[in-house]
């Protein structure tokens, strides 16, 4: 009996390792198809795939197989997952890496991977759906022959560059040869995902396959059975030699191919679009630049070269405090792109806007479009012509665009109420005002509102400097309201922030974070103050700004330092842009909360160019003159009269060019940090994310809290004690600020 | 033993209902169908109008029966591809066939179920009591279609009219570009969606997994089944035209059935290379018209006339344009069969619209389908698929051809001749039409 039982356990053993020997591979299986092997990749651990270290270590091994299967004549290369074929390489791989050597390895053992694919045998079909980026891209162009689903998931891209890294597994040098040196740059430097028509047309895949609808199974599983059927189609008559792997080429490519010919015309590219990446980066980001190394050496110097410079490069990349920064804010959006406050009770469903203006609309503009019920209400006709336009419009650019057909428009705009009165008001869900920046018009507007909205519906404000509590002080119900705060324009700009105040409920803020999120926004959710945290952040950097002016430097001098540091748009220009009577506005309002130390150049200075009318480029007129159908800008001269009459002495002890800016940065800095301290800001992430997609802090900085890491605390409290020397506390380190530069262990990021 | 058996072969024929029926609901009933031989676009028809197809049909139908032309109520006519010209094209043709300028008449369309819509406004306004006598039919000309000028073009066109001066004339007519001059053709495509029918046709097929094999063989069963019906006298519709200038027209000329091999060597004609929809497999582009004279039983009977079936019970339903475009019959077919109380088993006969030999295999799989039935249509099991013995014997819109509008009078008139020829009780009609529409109404003998 015994002796049973313990065969009886032994044999359970056996099953088991049994199991595990055939199951031993997690990420990438196979079967074979009469005599083709389908190689499915699926990372069981994650909702992507990405070729990790262990990933690639199966695929090597399930290739050696299909390649020494005497019955296999060619292979499938197929993700099991329905939106994802690879996203990429796994950046944790990099991240890991301690040295350029060790990053340079990983790199040229997938290039050599990636060769030996190239070099295969047997015929290998690449089967994409979803998303395919990146080392995933770079795969998939190694292998043979690619099909693609015409799904609106399926995007192809090398979006490296926006980390600050390369595509370094053969992409440098396989592009240009597979679409040409113009599109092979373009894709390259831009990181921009394509379609797969366009991909289709510029010959980065070889034949489309169409989405399925809901058949004998769902339409997601029978379009990827779809898909593989065929892919599989495809590699017979490859092996068959139905299907030539070389396309005729057209008159046009034999024109491009022959232009291309001449050293003297590669030379030109090379240079103009160096050109074009030096205006575009200012020379702060080193890897476009790395990427035209990289694409010139193997076209130019053959590809052994090439995949040298490429590796080389990526591993050098890898270390710079830029791509560290990129892919910092990389993993912050991905982290702010998610609901920490979980699910709402109720979904909101119909979402009402008070005001139609450029916010209003702006607001209903990235509502309508997801499938929400959007009220838009204003109280002039004119003003809510003008707003039903602006929506129109941006739906109509995106349907000469052909991203959304016009019927898709048509049907998204019958989601659309516009109307001057509450009707309907009773159904909504959430209510988002954006009326003019006054306390008593918000006050009148928020009860009016809640005579007649339903109990649970949300109030949400979009003010980008009230105090939310100041608001809600004319509530009945202010665990029911919360700020909105979106940037202009918002459907551009992707942040929002959202402002609570104590009495606001967990769930009117996870509410309010779903919402956003389906309006496709990053979100940082931040305490209650004046000008919480972005317009808390600009503010003194604004008025740091106007006494640059002050100091005499112009306006286009001051639009090149700052740019020149990283700021995508000037201070002069995002003044013109905010609207110079907002900003007076602002200025006035944060100077009565914060006193003096949030001030700098003179408020008046504001306050007279508001009464010239230089209210910014709305008016026409601000720091620059705006013509319309004029995309250059000159200085706006009548200012000059402005300045001179504000007009300081600059100090020369702190004012040289980089001085100025790190004035402006510090002070910048400085508040962040502040707001992080006071508990405004969650944490120094989310902090980072908002001042980069909110107001264009340098991207290849990381946000202020990693500048602040990789700069020094030290080196910049040194700076701004000397500018205190000469201005006072606008230039005082906040202590936690003092802490870190004290104690250099202590970093904001780990 | 022999009990067992006649109670086994009532078991076998007994249907859920006697009769469908209703008390208090007036009897509505088909006297007579009639259709012009169905032609391929470009043909004998070529040089008519669509006006003068109907007229050949109603012409028919009227000479058919006898029927007197001032007993008829009402007219109503169905038409997809409008001629400009004769918009309401019922009146043209009404007028052209000699009815009385004195019976009202109007057009109606819903693709390729316009005759269908056609007859059951018929049928309601009988039910209503309205009417009495209707003539309803269907007219499609594909051997001309409306081709316009450039939207650009028609604008400066009409602002010319409005031109004053010899300057401002000149000027428009300067502004006139190459551009302006590249015309607008029709396209059998979906509106909301752009996509070619085909080319949704050959999606669905591939979502059900049906095969190019599995298309060419019922394509082939389609024209073979069509050519054994013509030959053996069976299409009776039909009603001669003799064509001005030309030869008297008696048959369908599309009808050919081919091999699997010479269907095999087709390449896809819509989604290309890998596509399974072919020209071999799909109804083709037709010239035709059709008529059919629907009355309440007693005012037939009254006049003397025999009715040929009850019109029973119908339905409209309508899904996703986009990947459901062609699924009509299998949304209607459950719903039409709940409304009048019968099962499939009940159905003698069925006669389905074939689009394309992909789309009618596509509603075959999705009835018979418990996932299609729970996830895409709410129901707890599937209805079930006819079975092929009873399926479009006498051909259908593949060998037949299939003038958009006149199909569905073809189908109705087709379930009443082969109810009486084969002896059954119940007939089905199921189509779908552009727009993700459908129909379906069930047809009941009348009896001998």
């Amino acid at each position: 009996m015994a002796g049973l039982r313990a065969l009886g356990v032994l044999s359970r053993i056996t099953v088991r390792h049994r199991y595990t020997l055939f199951s031993a591979r997690t990420h990438v299986n196979y079967e074979v198809k009469g005599d083709v092997a389908v190689v499915r990749i699926n990372d069981p651990t994650s909702k992507v795939n990405t070729l990790s270290v262990h990933m690639q270590k199966e695929m090597a091994e399930v290739l050696g197989e299909v390649w020494s299967n005497d019955a296999v004549k060619s292979a499938v290369l197929i993700s099991s997952k329905p939106g994802c074929f690879i996203a990429g390489a796994d950046i944790n791989m990099i991240q890991a890496c301690k040295s350029a050597e060790e990053v340079t390895y990983i790199s040229q053992e997938g290039q050599k991977m990636f060769e030996k694919i190239e070099k295969s045998p047997k015929p290998i079909v690449a089967a994409i759906n979803g998303s395919c980026l990146g080392g995933g891209l770079e795969f998939a162009i190694a292998c043979q022959y690619r099909v693609a689903t015409k799904s609106k998931k399926t995007v192809l891209g090398t979006p490296e560059v926006l980390l600050g890294l390369l595509p370094a597994a053969g992409g440098t040098q396989r592009l240009p040869k597979m679409v040409g040196l113009p599109s092979a740059f373009d894709m390259t430097l831009t990181g921009r995902n394509i379609r797969a028509d366009k991909a289709k047309k510029m010959g980065l895949v070889h034949q489309l396959v169409d989405t399925l609808g809901p058949g004998l199974k769902g339409p997601e599983e029978r379009t990827m059975e779809y898909l593989e059927e065929v892919a599989i189609e495809c590699a017979r008559g490859i092996v068959n030699k139905k299907i030539p792997l070389t396309k005729e080429k057209g008159m046009m490519q034999k024109v491009q191919d022959y232009v291309m010919s001449f050293p003297f015309v590669r030379n030109q590219i090379y240079n103009t679009v160096q050109k074009k990446v030096m205006k575009q980066t200012k020379g702060l980001y080193p890897a476009p630049l790395n990427i035209i190394d990289c694409v010139k050496s193997g076209v130019e110097q053959g590809s052994d070269a090439g995949y040298l410079a490429e590796s080389q490069n990526f591993g050098k990349l890898a270390m710079t405090t830029e791509s560290k920064a990129l892919i910092g804010l990389y993993h912050g959006q991905v982290a702010c792109k998610k609901n920490r406050f979980g699910v709402p009770e109720k979904e909101v469903k119909t979402l009402a806007i008070l005001g139609a203006g450029l916010m209003g609309a702006g607001i209903a503009q990235v509502t309508v479009d997801k499938g929400i019920h959007t009220i838009m209400k204003d109280t002039t006709l004119e003003g809510l012509n003008r707003g039903h336009q602006q929506v129109y419009k941006g739906l109509n650019d995106k349907t000469k665009k052909k991203s959304i057909t016009s019927f898709e428009r048509d049907t998204t705009l019958s989601n659309l109420t516009g109307q001057l009165d509450y009707s309907g008001f009773q159904n909504a869900d959430m209510v988002i005002e954006a009326v003019f920046e006054d306390i008593a018009i918000k006050h009148k507007v928020i009860k009016e509102v809640e005579a007649v909205i339903p109990p649970h519906c949300i109030f949400a404000s979009n003010t980008s400097a009230l105090p939310i509590k100041d608001i809600a002080a004319a509530s009945k119900r202010p665990e029911k309201v919360i700020g909105m705060h979106y940037f202009s324009p918002v459907d551009k700009m992707q942040l929002l922030e959202i402002i609570t105040t104590d009495k606001t409920s967990k769930d009117t803020t996870a509410s309010a974070v779903a919402v956003g999120l389906k309006q496709g926004k990053i979100i940082i959710v931040v305490g209650d103050g004046p000008g919480f945290y972005t317009t808390r952040c600009l503010a003194p950097m604004l008025a740091e700004a106007v006494r640059v002016l002050q100091e005499g430097v112009d306006p286009k001098k001051l639009d090149s330092l700052t740019t020149g540091f990283g700021f995508p748009v000037g201070a002069a220009t995002l003044a013109d842009e905010v609207g110079i009577d907002v900003a007076a506005h602002v200025a006035e309002d944060l100077g009565k909360a914060f006193g003096p130390r949030l001030g700098g150049g003179n408020p008046e200075l504001l306050k007279t160019m508001v009464e010239k009318g230089f209210k910014g480029r709305k008016t026409g007129k601000g720091c620059y003159v705006y013509q319309p159908g004029l995309k250059s800008k000159e200085v706006n001269m009548e200012l000059n009269d402005i300045l001179e009459s504000f007009k300081l002495t600059p100090n020369p002890a702190v004012s040289s060019d980089s001085d100025v800016q790190y004035r402006l940065v510090s002070r910048f800095v400085n508040e962040a940090v502040m707001c992080l301290q006071e508990g405004i800001l969650a944490n120094p992430v989310e902090g980072d994310i908002g001042a980069v997609f909110g107001l264009g802090f340098p991207p290849c900085l990381g946000g202020p809290f990693r500048f602040v890491d990789t700069f020094g605390a030290d080196k910049l409290v040194e700076k701004m004690r000397r500018f205190e020397d000469v201005y006072g506390n606008q230039f005082t380190p906040c202590p936690l600020l003092l802490d870190h530069a004290k104690d250099p262990s202590k970093k904001f990021h780990k | 033993i022999l009990s067992l058996i006649t109670t086994c072969l009532v078991l076998l024929t007994a249907k859920s209902k006697k009769t469908l029926a209703k008390p208090g609901v007036k009897n509505v009933v088909l006297v007579e169908g009639v259709r012009t031989p169905f032609l391929q676009s470009g043909t004998t028809y070529a040089d008519l109008m669509p006006h003068d197809l109907a007229r050949a049909a109603l012409q028919g139908l009227l000479h058919r029966t006898g029927f007197p032309k001032e007993a008829v109520d009402y007219i109503v006519y169905g038409t997809v591809i409008q001629e400009v010209k004769t918009s309401n094209v019922a009146r043209e043709a009404a007028l052209g066939a000699g009815f009385s300028d004195r019976t009202p008449a109007h057009t109606v369309t819903m693709a390729c179920i316009s005759s269908n819509q056609a007859m059951t406004t018929a049928v309601g306004l009988i039910a209503a009591g309205q009417c009495d006598a209707v003539v309803a039919g269907g007219v499609e000309f594909m051997s001309d279609v409306p081709i316009r000028h450039s939207r650009k073009m028609r604008k400066t066109m009409l602002s010319l009219n409005k031109a004053k001066t010899l300057g401002a004339r000149l000027s428009l007519l300067g502004s006139i570009r190459l551009a302006h001059l590249s015309p607008e053709l029709p396209a059998v495509a979906e509106f909301s969606t752009a996509e070619t029918m085909g080319h949704s046709a050959d999606r669905l097929a591939a979502a059900f997994g049906v095969s190019r094999q599995e298309q060419d063989e019922f394509a082939l069963r389609s024209h073979t089944l069509a050519k054994k019906a013509q030959d053996e006298g069976l299409l009776s519709d039909i009603v001669g035209f003799k064509v001005p200038g030309k030869d008297i027209v008696s048959k369908d000329n599309g009808i050919r059935p081919s091999t699997m091999e010479q269907m095999a060597k087709l390449k896809p004609a819509f989604v290309k290379p890998h596509g399974t929809v072919t020209a071999a497999n799909s109804s083709y582009l037709t010239d035709g018209a059709s008529a059919v004279l629907i009355m309440s039983e007693e005012k037939a009977l009254a006049m003397g006339y025999k009715p040929k079936a009850y019109l029973r019970d119908f339905v409209y339903v309508s899904q996703d344009p986009k990947d459901q475009l062609l699924l009509g019959p299998t949304y209607a077919t459950p719903k039409v069969l709940e409304r009048s109380g019968l099962t499939l088993a009940d159905i003698d006969v069925f006669e389905f619209h074939e689009a394309f030999a992909g789309q009618i295999l596509a509603n075959l799989k999705a009835m018979e389908s418990d996932w299609f039935a729970q996830n895409c249509m709410g129901r707890k099991a599937k209805v079930g698929a006819p079975p092929l013995d009873k399926f479009n014997m006498w051909g259908g819109s593949l060998s037949l051809g299939h003038p958009f509008a006149a199909t569905g009078c073809r189908l109705v008139t087709t379930v009443a001749h082969r109810l009486k020829k084969e002896g059954g009780q119940y007939g089905l009609v199921a189509a779908c039409a552009a727009g993700g529409q459908g129909h379906a109404m069930v047809i009941e003998a009348y009896p001998q």
